[in-house]
């Protein structure tokens, strides 16, 4: 038996489809699955010249689970913790988009205080989401010192959740026709104390990092994304309002009682990472502000709709239901043929929609800059391969 | 030209002071994490760890568990497997009055089987499969299963985590009694 020693150059399926090209001079290199900067398996294929990216292609599908199969195969409220999942650092707001499907097509009302204890947690979510982002993009960009105190913060956030929601990252907390459990004094007390302490913590990440010069070098006019490119992806969430588009599905599209409060979108002109970065600094900051408003006027009554069924069980029909998550924009389209579990159900991840601008936004950037890039669009790979 | 790179690198040179700042006032600040194996953080209040019986008021080294089996049905991983035996007609004679007894042999329907409970034999949790979701808890009719708090839960095979629920309630029952 004469074995074949000799490299295998040929590469995969994906390294061949990817391979034929005119320039002769050109490497075709493989970012991933197993990158730290990738945040996840995530594999791009990079047809480098030197040190520039001639051309480049994600690679997806390495954590596909079947969420969409398993909805049709799950019972309504088994699917219930699914959507967590899918996207762990926002798990609350995918699992509002679930409920709020079911709801819309059930035609079950929350109740107000049950949409108040909805957007007070998917807020302090949204902060945890942007604070780990913050701090892996910094560490992506050479900077450790800044995970440390996003994870400062993001603890006590946790701590906070957990004495509601029972969990630190994947939540299981809503419920058709509300919460599982119910907020009390301390929770209202703790959340209080915590977003003093962050509008202080800010000032020092302004301090520490935004204003950093060896940052500012190594975000500004990268990847600059132009609203016309936005819109042909469908790209949704701060990569859009980073290019100055004002779109929120919070105000666009308003769902439960965001309504109620007074918030800015935050947009930025510059296109660029930075663009990117300020708008989720000041979403945070705008999440605090939405919190805040809400423990004010949060009111008394039912954390969940008394009759609310233990089975789901929909009518026949499709519903629509959109969310604003730490990523853009949640959809869930839900077919249902009346029996006790979907006939349908089609997420749409935001992420997906962000990572497909990466092609066409790091041609001809360095290497380094992509890793700036990828970072700057805050990839979430388990939410994007479902 | 000159004089506007100048003014950016000391710009830049200063921003890196203001952090150099940051950094060296919290340098002097105390510890925000525990050293985990000689130190554990204090209150870990809320956490829903893997679940277990709740044992009857009167009777600790029994459950509060009617085997309906929602739990069984609604768990989304089934990770929850449970044995119930239906008390015996004879059993049932036994304890009952010699009336009721006769009344199913003269032709209806087992009235007496229905009033007696299933009594709970087995309650064995799969929790390598658990998704900690919470929705057993919410269906159990009788509450008969809480959240344990048991956070530094590990171990190093499989077959440690497939748990005999009711045992662990008498276990825990007769801990209790000692």
């Amino acid at each position: 038996m004469k074995l074949d020693l000799r490299l295998d150059t040929s590469g995969d399926f994906y390294a061949q489809k990817f391979q034929p090209t005119k320039r002769e001079d050109t490497l075709i290199l493989n970012m991933g699955p197993q990158h730290p900067s990738t945040h996840g398996v995530l594999r791009i294929l990079l047809e480098i010249d030197g040190e520039y990216i001639v051309r480049a292609e994600p690679v997806l599908g390495y954590i596909h689970r079947m969420h969409e199969k398993m909805a049709e195969v799950m019972s309504y409220p088994q699917y219930l913790p699914n959507p967590a999942r899918t996207d762990y650092l926002h798990a609350l707001a995918w699992g509002w988009a679930h409920v709020g499907a079911v709801e819309r097509l059930m035609g079950l009302e929350v109740p107000e205080r049950a949409e108040y204890i909805r957007v007070i947690t998917c807020e302090l979510n949204r902060i945890n989401s942007h604070l780990l982002w913050w701090g892996a993009y910094l560490l992506d960009l050479g900077a450790f010192t800044p995970i440390m105190y996003a994870f400062d913060d993001r603890e006590i956030i946790m701590d906070i959740l957990q004495r509601v929601t029972g969990s630190r990252l994947t939540y299981c907390y809503y419920r058709f026709g509300g919460v599982s459990k119910d907020i009390d004094d301390r929770f209202v007390a703790e959340t209080r104390e915590q977003c003093t302490r962050m509008k202080e913590r800010f000032k020092m990440y302004k301090d520490l990092v935004t204003d950093n010069y060896i940052l500012r070098q190594r975000v500004e006019e990268i990847g600059e994304i132009s609203v016309n490119a936005c819109r042909k992806y469908g790209a949704t969430g701060p990569v859009l309002r980073g290019s100055g588009q004002a779109y929120d599905v919070r105000r666009a599209e308003p769902y439960s009682v965001y309504d109620r409060f007074d918030f800015n979108i935050p947009t930025y002109d510059s296109c660029d990472a930075m663009g990117r970065y300020m708008v989720r600094m000041d979403e945070m900051q705008e999440s605090i502000n939405i919190i805040e408003q809400a423990l004010d006027t949060l009111p008394q009554g039912n954390f969940i709709h008394p009759k609310a069924p233990k089975r789901a069980k929909p009518p026949a029909g499709d519903v629509y239901f959109a969310v604003e998550g730490a990523r853009g924009k949640i959809r869930m389209h839900l077919v249902s043929d009346g029996g006790k579990s979907a006939y349908r159900l089609k997420l749409r991840a935001p992420g997906f929609s962000n990572l497909s601008l990466f092609g066409e936004v790091s041609s001809g950037t360095l290497i380094s800059d992509a890793v700036s890039i990828l970072g700057s669009l805050d990839l979430v790979i388990p939410e994007i391969d479902r | 030209m000159i004089v506007k790179s100048i003014r950016e690198n000391l710009g830049g040179m200063w921003s890196l002071l203001v952090g150099l700042r940051v950094t060296s006032i919290n340098f002097f600040r105390p510890h925000v994490t525990v050293h985990y194996p000689r130190q554990c953080v204090p209150t870990l209040e809320g956490y829903r760890g893997h679940i277990e019986l709740v044992p009857l008021e009167k009777d600790p080294l029994k459950s509060k568990c009617i085997a309906c089996s929602n739990c069984v049905k609604i768990c989304p991983t089934s990770c929850i497997s449970l044995k119930a035996t239906k008390p015996k007609k004879a059993a049932v004679a036994e304890g009952a009055d010699s009336p009721a007894a006769k009344v199913p042999s003269e032709g209806k329907k087992e009235a007496p089987v229905k009033k007696a409970k299933p009594e709970l034999q087995s309650f064995v949790l799969d929790y390598n499969y658990c998704s900690l979701c919470g929705l057993c808890v919410q269906s159990c009719p009788t509450g008969a299963l809480e959240f344990s708090d048991d956070v530094y839960l590990a171990g190093f095979t499989r077959q440690e985590f497939v748990f005999d629920l009711l045992a662990r309630l008498q276990r825990q029952a007769q801990k209790k009694e000692q």
